[in-house]
């Protein structure tokens, strides 16, 4: 049964989990900010782009933060990499055209969405609330057809 | 930002950014197959995220009445709509063709896979078109 559900194991699932649980926490208990990491793709917009969309309060009072947070992201990958990760680095076999256009998709959706998998799936379900979890069902079920879709087609 | 506030906010994107990398939700693939039913690791590195988020989420305001190097706790912005689920389900349609979420794209940079430097450059031109959208007339009206 194990075997079946995680073929690659699963302690450093729940591990990498637990952490980034701690890593969304400890910014709200420090700061009180909430750390959904879409919202920076709109808030670093506003340092370049004068449209109204882009320069709402909630994006420019926001961005610094948001921007070390995400440096934050890269700084942590980078440690685990060092200490743990192979020579090297990590590579993927998926072709650029469906990272491409599905980076595309992500962008536009999560925004439109107000959050992604660690705005809706992470800091909306621990803030209880239930348009996080219809938004959380909603792109569970789209992503599962897509990528059975792109298998069926011939794709990665 | 005062460096302490700095400081707070990069050590918790690294705890968030090792904690990706280490359940390997940095790699298209893992997440793909978490997709296709062949594994669902995914499940976990989610649940064991959410059980702490919301322990701390509802304790903390609780417990300590105002964060330790601010004034308020901040309470994420949710109202069920069109938008919410329409955006979530294109959302859902990328990540099933790419397998990359914002998270992922970003702490990726950290693991040398250049390659999703193209998912990532894919979500800044999305995000721009979806606030360029709501920027013209027919879009603002809601």
């Amino acid at each position: 049964m194990t075997l079946s559900l995680f073929p690659l194991g699963w302690g450093h699932y729940l591990a990498g989990g637990l952490l980034i649980g701690v890593g969304v926490s400890l910014l709200f208990v420090l700061t009180g900010w909430v750390g959904g990491m879409s919202t920076v793709f709109s808030s670093t917009w506003s340092y370049v782009s004068r449209r109204p969309f882009f320069q709402q309060a909630r994006f420019v009072e926001t961005r610094v933060w948001r921007l070390v947070f995400a440096l934050g992201l890269v700084v942590g990958a980078a440690i685990w990499l060092w200490v743990l990760g192979p020579t090297g680095g990590l590579h993927t076999g998926i072709p650029l055209w469906q990272l491409g256009a599905g980076g595309l998709l992500v962008g536009f959706g999560a925004r439109l969405s107000n959050g992604c998998t660690s705005g809706h799936g992470i800091c909306g379900l621990g803030s209880l609330q239930w348009p996080s979890l219809v938004a959380v069902l909603t792109f569970m079920a789209t992503g599962f057809l897509t990528a059975n879709a792109v298998l069926f087609l011939g794709g990665r | 930002m005062s460096v302490s506030k700095f400081l707070a906010v990069l050590v918790s994107g690294a705890l968030f950014g090792f904690g990706l990398a280490l359940s390997s939700m940095v790699s298209p693939e893992v997440v793909l197959s978490f997709l296709r039913f062949r594994d669902f690791g995914l499940m976990l590195v989610m649940g064991g995220a959410v059980c702490v988020t919301l322990l701390v989420y509802q304790l903390a305001p609780r417990l300590l009445g105002r964060p330790l190097l601010g004034d308020h706790f901040s309470i994420r912005p949710s109202a069920l709509d069109r938008d919410i689920i329409l955006g979530a389900a294109i959302f859902g349609v990328g990540w099933g063709l790419c397998g990359v979420c914002p998270g992922p794209a970003i702490a990726g940079l950290g693991t040398g896979n250049w390659d999703l430097l193209v998912a990532l450059a894919g979500i800044a031109v999305g995000a721009y078109a979806q606030g360029w959208l709501r920027d013209t007339p027919a879009g603002a009206a809601d």
